[in-house]
């Protein structure tokens, strides 16, 4: 017995919503930004490429929040505790094991990982939501950042300088101003996309969107919720601590604050939300637009056109001023630049 | 043997018992049609034997494995299915998508998962909404869907809360058709609350009366129907859910 079966079955559309459709538009999409990107890489001015390079950092930090807060569900106030444990991890391994921040890239996803479903397990268990679940994921981030800054294993608050070792690949050191540190990133950013799509098809990713969507319907179906949720944070925690295991090599410096700082969190959240939540590209575009707004707000009040003379000189006023573009972008586009473009684009 | 079966199961809430020493047992391949007034503990009852609820006492079995307080998913992938009186869809998916991730939740592969989704969506009557998003759906698509993605984990036992509340009447038919066609070809045991008295005459083997939480009685429909104790039951409370 079948009712309505007159309209004839129309092929899948592809709006990428949930990532359950259509791969292949988003695949093909991935290789042509990477190629543009790396073609960047050739043509801006080596002056430029600091700029370029904590964009992309911003967007790996940011795609590991979108996995677990955006396509989960769980907000993260916390993701600074992932960031850091990346950057501390192998830096310590670094500078007391002589270990190279490749390998210590990986055992810092495994750690952050750990730590995350730990966090993320306690949390869960005492049913803790919204408000709730993200005031506790800033609290585990702060112990982090009380118990980094107090351990004479980890230098206290003084933190690391990354010593200078022989330039090599292997050592994840060139010269100062090389362009392979923009496509070590690049090569990162482009990783994350690709393992962010390849989850979302996956079964464990078709689940956490139906967890999302509605907990009770899910779970009567079959879904493991716990295990779901906690496979999402551990992916999330790995792919952000990634983020922080780069930038200690390419900063040379990291500290308890800059590692695991209530800023630093935000730093992940912002251009998600900027970008677009729980999309797979937002993440990647809203740090496009972040990265340069912040350098372009600081730059302008630096050394004010003629007519904004008056404005010279006056500290802070930059972030004032990025801060309002920030509310005003939120405002007129609710859903995130790359959200409400593609809802635009769909609905035509 | 019986399939399902559930023994003393108590549920209180401050105190109030929602559920209270609640026996009975469910054939293989059989239809239970589950009835009573407004807040005699239907739900709380279903939500019990699907693991939303751990019971305070009494055991419940399917297949003769003890799956009391287990959780829902266990429950469900022990073969235990269920929809929800609120329709409770993954808004943010079409149609087809939700109903695929229902049989990839019981253990089908993607290719297999769609197949049967695409059968699924087709049979319970919503082929024309495949590809819209489920929260779009009116009332009578968002029930299909329920019973869609139960469907799509091919149960051994289905509880279906109330799947045609809400539906006008030409559109029953084809539902009871449906859940008809599942027993017969399937073997699908079915226990379901209704308030609409024709579907409970027509499909049910035997009606479990509930009231106040305890089981008033239970039997054939057309036996216990005429009990005086039942007829008691609904007006008592004034209730008309008897005539619909």
């Amino acid at each position: 017995m079948a009712v309505g079966t007159e309209t004839p079955v129309t092929a899948p559309t592809t709006s990428g919503r949930t990532g359950d459709r259509g791969i292949w538009p988003h695949l093909v999409a991935l290789a042509g930004v990477a190629v543009i990107l790396v073609a960047v890489g050739q043509l801006v001015p080596a002056g430029e490429q600091p700029l370029l390079v904590r964009t992309l950092v911003l967007a790996l930090m940011a795609i590991g929040w979108n996995v677990m807060s955006g396509f989960g569900g769980m907000f993260s106030f916390g993701h600074a505790a992932y960031y850091g444990i990346g950057a501390y991890t192998s830096v310590w391994l670094l500078t007391t094991h002589g270990v190279s921040p490749w390998i210590g890239m990986i055992a810092g996803a495994v750690v952050a990982a750990l730590v995350a479903v730990a966090i993320g397990f306690l949390s869960l268990r005492y049913r803790l939501k919204g408000a709730y679940f993200a005031l506790a994921t800033f609290a585990f981030a702060e112990m982090l950042r009380l118990f980094v800054t107090n351990s004479d294993t980890f230098n206290r608050a003084s933190g690391y300088t990354v010593p200078l070792r022989s330039q090599s690949w292997w050592n994840l050191q060139f010269r100062p101003n090389s362009p392979n540190y923009y496509y070590v990133v690049l090569g990162l950013v482009i990783l994350a996309l690709l393992i962010t799509m390849l989850y979302l098809r996956s079964r464990s990713g078709r689940f956490l969107v139906a967890v999302r969507d509605n907990e009770a319907a899910a779970g009567a179906l079959g879904i493991p919720v716990m295990r779901t949720k906690l496979t999402a944070i551990a992916l999330s925690a790995a792919i952000t601590s990634v983020a922080g295991t780069f930038f200690v090599q390419y900063y040379f410096f990291i500290d308890p604050t800059g590692a695991f700082g209530s800023q630093v969190s935000i730093q992940a959240i912002l251009p998600a939300v900027i970008g677009g939540v729980g999309t797979i590209w937002g993440p990647a575009v809203g740090a496009i637009v972040l990265g340069p707004l912040s350098e372009w707000t600081a730059s302008v009040l630096r050394e004010p056109p003629g007519w904004l003379d008056l404005l010279a000189g006056r500290a802070g006023l930059d972030v004032i001023l990025y801060a309002v573009l920030l509310i005003v972008i939120i405002l007129v586009l609710p859903k995130g630049v790359y959200g409400e473009i593609r809802d635009r684009l769909a609905r035509r | 043997m019986s399939l399902l079966e559930l023994l003393g199961v108590t549920k209180s809430f401050r105190g109030i018992h929602a559920v209270r020493d609640v026996s009975f047992e469910v054939e293989e391949g059989s239809i239970h049609g589950v009835i009573g007034p407004n807040g005699a503990g239907k739900t709380t009852l279903f939500n019990v034997m699907a693991g939303a609820l751990r019971p305070d006492t009494g055991r419940i079995l399917l297949g003769g494995h003890d799956i009391t307080g287990r959780a829902p998913h266990h429950v469900a992938r022990a073969g235990m299915s269920r929809t929800f009186q609120l329709m409770l869809p993954f808004g943010s998916m079409s149609v087809h998508e939700n109903v695929c991730v229902a049989a990839m939740a019981a253990g089908a592969r993607r290719k297999e998962a769609d197949v049967r989704a695409s059968d699924v969506v087709e049979r319970v009557g919503l082929a024309q909404w495949r590809n819209a998003q489920s929260k779009s759906l009116p009332t009578a698509g968002l029930k299909r869907l329920e019973l869609a993605r139960a469907l799509a984990t091919r149960p051994r036992v289905l509880l279906l809360d109330e799947v045609m509340a809400g539906l006008v009447p030409t559109e029953r038919v084809p539902v009871m058709e449906l859940l008809e066609s599942l027993r017969a070809e399937e073997g699908t045991t079915l226990v379901f609350v209704e308030h609409i008295m024709a579907a409970v005459m027509r499909l049910s083997d035997t009606v479990l009366v509930i009231d106040q939480g305890t089981v008033v009685t239970s039997g054939p429909p057309q036996v216990v129907t005429r009990d005086s104790r039942v007829i008691e039951a609904y007006l008592g409370e004034g209730s008309s859910d008897a005539a619909s």
